[in-house]
């Protein structure tokens, strides 16, 4: 090369007890250019933005600036070191107004006020709170305030996400061209058109380790996505299960009718049916609305438009006893947020037995024992440090979350990313697990940002992108790098129509 | 983390230690009473004798009984400071309504304002999410305002302690205080509450993780409402004991047991911030702080350097709880 | 016009109720005047400290039970010291009473940042422990004030070239209120202090994003609080003469008066202004049932359901705003 780089990390790592967040991870920013950081999610890309921008610390590796070594302990010192980033939620203060904002980090009003009239804001009032800013409009102050102190370096984590169109291209506009003052910018997106037309180069990351760096041109989304997924596509290819098995099965009643929910600012228009009898997978990158959906179907969040059906009846959930009571439990992804962890493992599978005021009263020991110890042994789970759930393994507080439904006997069960972050063990006696309760006529909604469990254990994988179901695909097809392209909003490789599908909810049913 | 009991030689003394306080926190709690009545012994040699065991627990009750209603509210992640003037309404409502009434309309009487600052604790916390510590303190307010109007209105009636209170609160049977009489019985349902009904398993869930409560299906207004009538009663049958024990009715009977009823309840093992802790703990911290009050009398220590004392305690052992327990 | 009515649309509202129980009082009792006003002020002058250092910690986003016993505590130590002291040496104990006011918050900050037990806990502690050291400066109330320190609070301000009719309406009780507010308001909202308290408060992680030093904002957020307390204690001793070891009714007040002022209990947002003219129109509430000859106790049942109403309204608004 012939340019000095102007960042370069090497071997960067960071642990979070056992478990390594990043393991080797390298990253070298040329001056002038664009570059893009990719990965599947939980590749390590945000755990590496952390590092960059004080966040976080990193274990080890070597970070340099412009060739001399780089610590940045806050937000604050990676800024003095030329270094600031754009992150993901907006982080004006939300009661400040605008000028206060920029008083508070230290901007200088003239540019900022020159980078939004560029940025295509012309009426920005700088007296406004920001909270009554609208969410679009405060990224791009976010990135206004970065741009207005010229920083060497400027990370753009899904800077163009929740953009409106006309936004989004002022937005790569500016960005291209602050690139050619010698400025650089690390570009985090899921959008390829994007990264096609911004960058130059991309790392791609995956479990924590840099794979790979390519030269954007023509035709690399499928280099990028192989990087991606590594050894996985062959594999993949080999666990294909047999079609004709799974068509059969996915023939129970329609349990829950979603018709064009939206809930909050992400999940936009989604509409799909879940059967009795069947394993629905969710797939979609992270942040594209599938928390909102999970919490909708789960009674903790309102929908802003579209309907629930259940068993063929509108429902409306109020709180999560609403969905409780007409069987549907949900299973969320963090483990901390369903299980009362001071308590024992009995306390926690028994708790919906207490929930309802006519169950105050005195505990009938011996049946609730008998239910209780039923699900246990159901699901394996290790008892011998039951008398505080915080004490098990990651694995064994997830089957307690489980097991607790299964104790009350749930029709429906919303499990979020189940699986994240607990032994292969446990995840094969999970997925057994979820199969027999299909096989009894139970329906599962099932998210996993694991993509290759869609095989194991689904019967049809929903794709969401952007608030949206691009694409349902029946199990046959959907291996990593289908589900892959399709999470990242590209056409089925053999549909070979061009464009992005529209994703009409039924249309994936029909394909090969 | 690995299966973590299942390799107890791989886990360091540190953590062993922390694993013996949280499952057997009871066992350093009768160490320490033993200790101070050691301590107690050699300083006045002979004062430990059966008397003052019966006179010690004839006063450590009525505060275990205060006690009982901040277990059972920190066991939600709250607290109640109106128990102070809930018991000095109730006491002071029975002397002034038995002059007229039979003993047990007064007492019946006496409860419903207890009733009543309850359900608007209960309110304010379950549906307002009030603070509690706020809320109770706004409700106490109004109970003592209210106490004073009362006041004004029976002023020229005199007092009449009903004789069955002054028994129980008073009295001795084979040198036991008959106040045991109502004291096991309570200490029992409270036990029982907390460890074998639905209600009791409830407290422990919400005050561990009430998000989590809410997805199984828990709703946390009834929860709470419950509670805080219960605690509120429960103050109110403590303040019928208390003007048993005291005979002398006044409008800030027992507004000094406030802070060591809290203090009774942390000692005792009880988390501030909810989910673990349980009656038993708090009575071993009654009986604690019932001989360190007879200590600091002895060393003639002012009334300021116990509040301090207690103030330290609550911020020591709540510090201590999060490092040492809660540490993961 | 529309922005400040929407932004500060609150205080314009509390301040013409304030106005409207103002006309009520005159019409209850046509002869309220000048010095009954003075004697408002005067009533409201330890409220108003106490609401000054509630409303900073709030803003902030955290909250300080230990006010009321911070104000008892620095009053006692005040009225010792110049018990039987001379004039002059007054001079001394107000700088000494309000550093300890000072460092006495501060301690409560770094409490809360070192050992991570949550605020309201921390400070219910110092409440008791302020509340026994109290007791320990003096075992009932007593003690004594130096003469000049009574006068600053007693009498109205000459106003060169108005009538006495107008400078009676202006007791100098207001206008140490406003100076001392004043004094350490103004600065600290214009300083980058100011903002990163206001910060804190809206958006901990966007606060720490934008580079602002968590923690020690958050010191020195109960620091001032601490030293806004210390004032309430001096104006306590100054208007009794003495100094009470035993708290007043000054917490639940505060916060009451922190709510009813618009400054929301999460934090991030409101001001000065609001709660202090809160206290106003809550101490003329009081004054006004006083005049209708109701019972001063059911004032304080009024007073205190009041209270509780308001809280209870700015938790729910809290909540409401948390679910949108």
């Amino acid at each position: 090369m012939t340019t000095a780089p102007l960042l370069e990390a090497t071997g960067v790592a960071k642990n979070y007890g056992a478990v390594a967040a990043l393991k080797n991870a390298s990253l070298t920013l040329l001056p002038g250019e664009v570059h893009a950081l990719m990965g599947a999610n939980g590749a390590g890309k945000s755990t590496l933005v952390k590092i960059l921008t004080g966040a976080i610390r990193n274990d080890g590796g070597r970070i340099t600036v412009r060739g001399r070594p780089y610590v940045a302990r806050t937000p604050a010192d990676a800024r003095r070191s030329g270094l600031v980033s754009v992150y993901q939620e907006p982080s004006l203060i939300p009661d400040l107004d605008v000028i206060s904002n920029l008083r508070l980090t230290q901007t200088p009003v003239e540019p900022f006020r020159e980078w939004v009239r560029e940025l295509g804001v012309p009426d920005l009032d700088l007296r406004d709170l920001a909270r009554d800013v609208p969410l679009a409009i405060q990224r791009v102050l976010d990135l206004a305030r970065a741009l207005a102190i010229a920083p060497d370096v400027m990370l753009l984590d899904e800077m163009t996400a929740a953009l409106p169109a006309n936004l989004a291209e002022r937005v790569i506009d500016v960005v291209k061209r602050q690139s050619q003052t010698g400025r650089s910018v690390i570009f985090i997106s899921h959008r390829f058109v994007e990264i096609a037309a911004l960058c130059d180069r991309a790392t791609v990351l995956r479990d924590g380790e840099t794979v790979g760096v390519v030269d954007i041109a023509p035709g690399v989304e499928e280099r990028i996505v192989e990087l991606m997924l590594g050894a996985k596509i062959e594999k993949a290819r080999r666990t294909r299960r047999d079609a004709g098995e799974t068509a059969a099965r996915a023939q129970g009643d329609t349990r829950i009718a979603v018709r064009n929910l939206r809930v909050g600012t992400k999940l936009q228009d989604v509409s799909f049916d879940l059967r009795n009898g069947e394993v629905a997978g969710v797939v979609a990158l992270e942040g594209q609305g599938q928390d909102e959906l999970f919490a909708a179907l789960a009674g903790s969040t309102r929908p802003a438009a579209g309907t629930i059906e259940v068993d063929g009846r509108a429902a409306r959930f109020a709180h999560p006893v609403d969905a409780v009571r007409e069987g549907i439990a949900y299973v969320p992804g963090d483990r901390s947020e369903a299980l009362a962890m001071k308590q024992s493992v009995r306390e926690n599978i028994a708790l919906p037995f207490s929930a309802a005021f006519a169950s105050w009263g005195p505990i009938n020991r011996r049946r609730e024992g008998a239910k209780v110890q039923a699900a246990i042994e159901r699901l394996q789970i290790d008892t011998r440090a039951q008398r505080e759930v915080q004490r098990l393994s990651g694995g064994n507080q997830q089957k307690v979350t489980i097991a607790r439904w299964i104790a009350a006997d749930a029709r429906t069960i919303l499990c979020f990313d189940p699986t994240r972050g607990i032994d292969v063990r446990t995840k094969r006696e999970i997925y057994k697990l979820l199969r027999e309760l299909a096989d009894q006529g139970k329906s599962i909604l099932f998210y996993t940002s694991e993509l290759e469990e869609i095989q194991l254990v689904c019967d049809r994988a929903i794709v969401i992108f952007g608030g949206k179901v691009v694409d349902i695909l029946p199990v046959e097809i959907a291996d990593e790098p289908a589900l892959t392209r399709a999470a990242y909003g590209l056409p089925r490789e053999t549909g070979a129509e061009p464009g992005i599908p529209t994703g009409g909810a039924q249309q994936g049913e029909a394909a090969p | 983390m690995s299966i973590s009991a299942s390799a107890p030689a791989s886990v360091p003394a540190g953590r062993r230690i922390r694993r013996f306080m949280s499952d057997y926190p009871l066992v350093p709690l009768v160490v320490l009473l033993l200790l101070l009545v050691l301590v107690l012994h050699i300083l006045q040699p002979g004062i430990v004798n059966q008397r003052w065991i019966a006179n010690t627990v004839k006063f450590a009750i009525p505060l275990a009984l205060l006690a009982g209603c901040q277990t059972m509210t920190m066991l939600t992640g709250g607290i109640d400071l109106s128990v102070g003037t809930v018991a000095t309404m109730a006491a002071f409502i029975v002397a002034t309504q038995g002059v007229d009434n039979p003993p047990a309309v007064a007492m019946a009487l006496a409860l419903i304002p207890a009733l009543l600052i309850g359900f608007a604790n209960g309110i304010g916390v379950g549906v307002f999410r009030v603070h509690p510590l706020i809320m109770t303190l706004g409700t106490s307010l109004i109970g003592v305002g209210c106490l004073q109007v009362y006041q004004r209105t029976v002023i020229a009636s005199g007092a009449k302690v009903p004789e069955f209170l002054t028994w129980l609160g008073t009295g001795l049977t084979w040198g036991f205080p008959n106040a045991l009489l109502l004291f096991i019985p309570v200490a029992a349902l409270l036990i029982f509450i907390q460890r074998r009904t639905g209600f009791g398993r409830l407290l422990y869930a919400v005050g561990d993780n009430e998000r989590a409560t809410r997805l199984a299906g828990v709703k946390y207004w009834q929860v709470i409402l419950a509670l805080y009538i219960f605690s509120s009663v429960l103050a109110g049958i403590m303040g019928l004991l208390y003007i048993g024990l005291i005979k002398a009715p006044s409008l800030s009977l027992a507004e000094p047991l406030v802070l060591p009823s809290v203090a009774a309840a942390v000692i005792g093992g009880t988390s501030i911030f909810g989910g673990r802790g349980g009656y038993t703990g708090t009575i071993l911290g009654a009986l604690i702080l019932a001989v360190l009050t007879t200590l600091l009398t002895i060393l003639q220590m002012p009334e300021g350097a116990r509040r301090i004392l207690f103030g330290a305690i609550v911020l020591l052992v709540t510090a201590a709880y999060l490092r040492i327990i809660e540490d993961r | 016009m529309s922005r400040f009515l929407r932004r500060h649309g609150w205080v314009v509202g509390l301040s013409a109720l304030f106005v409207v129980l103002f006309v009520a009082t005159r019409i209850i009792q046509p002869g309220y005047g000048a010095g009954d006003f003075g004697s408002l002020v005067r009533a409201v002058l330890p409220y108003a400290f106490a609401v000054a250092a509630q409303t900073v910690v709030v803003i902030a986003g955290g909250i300080d039970l230990s006010v009321a016993a911070m104000m008892a505590f620095t009053s006692v130590t005040a009225a010792s010291m110049m018990a039987g002291a001379s004039e002059e040496y007054a001079i001394f104990v107000v700088p000494l009473v309000l550093a300890l006011g000072f460092v006495l918050g501060a301690v409560n900050g770094i409490l809360i940042v070192v050992t991570r037990v949550p605020d309201i806990v921390v400070t219910l502690a110092t409440l008791f422990i302020l509340q026994g050291a109290a007791l320990l400066v003096l075992d009932a109330p007593g003690g004594g004030v130096a003469e000049w320190l009574k006068g600053l609070i007693i009498g109205t301000v000459p106003i060169p070239g108005l009538p006495d009719a107008v400078t009676a309406w202006f007791p100098k009780a207001l206008l140490l209120l406003v100076v001392l507010l004043c004094a350490v308001w103004i600065p600290l909202k214009r300083s980058r202090l100011g903002l990163s308290i206001y910060a804190i408060g809206s958006s901990e992680l966007a606060a720490f994003r934008s580079g602002v030093p968590v923690a020690r904002t958050k010191i020195l957020a109960y620091a001032i609080a601490g030293l806004f307390a210390a004032m309430g204690g001096l104006s306590l001793t100054m208007s009794t003469g003495i100094g009470a070891p035993i708290p007043g009714p000054y917490l639940l007040a505060s916060v009451a008066a922190v709510v009813l002022g618009g400054v929301a209990l999460g934090g991030g947002r409101g001001g000065l202004l609001g709660p202090i003219i809160a206290v106003f129109v809550l101490r003329l509430v009081r004054t006004d049932l006083t005049l209708l000859a109701i019972d001063p106790n059911v004032t304080a049942i009024v007073e205190g359901s009041i209270m509780v109403a308001v809280v209870m309204f700015g938790a729910y608004v809290t909540i409401r705003s948390r679910a949108s």
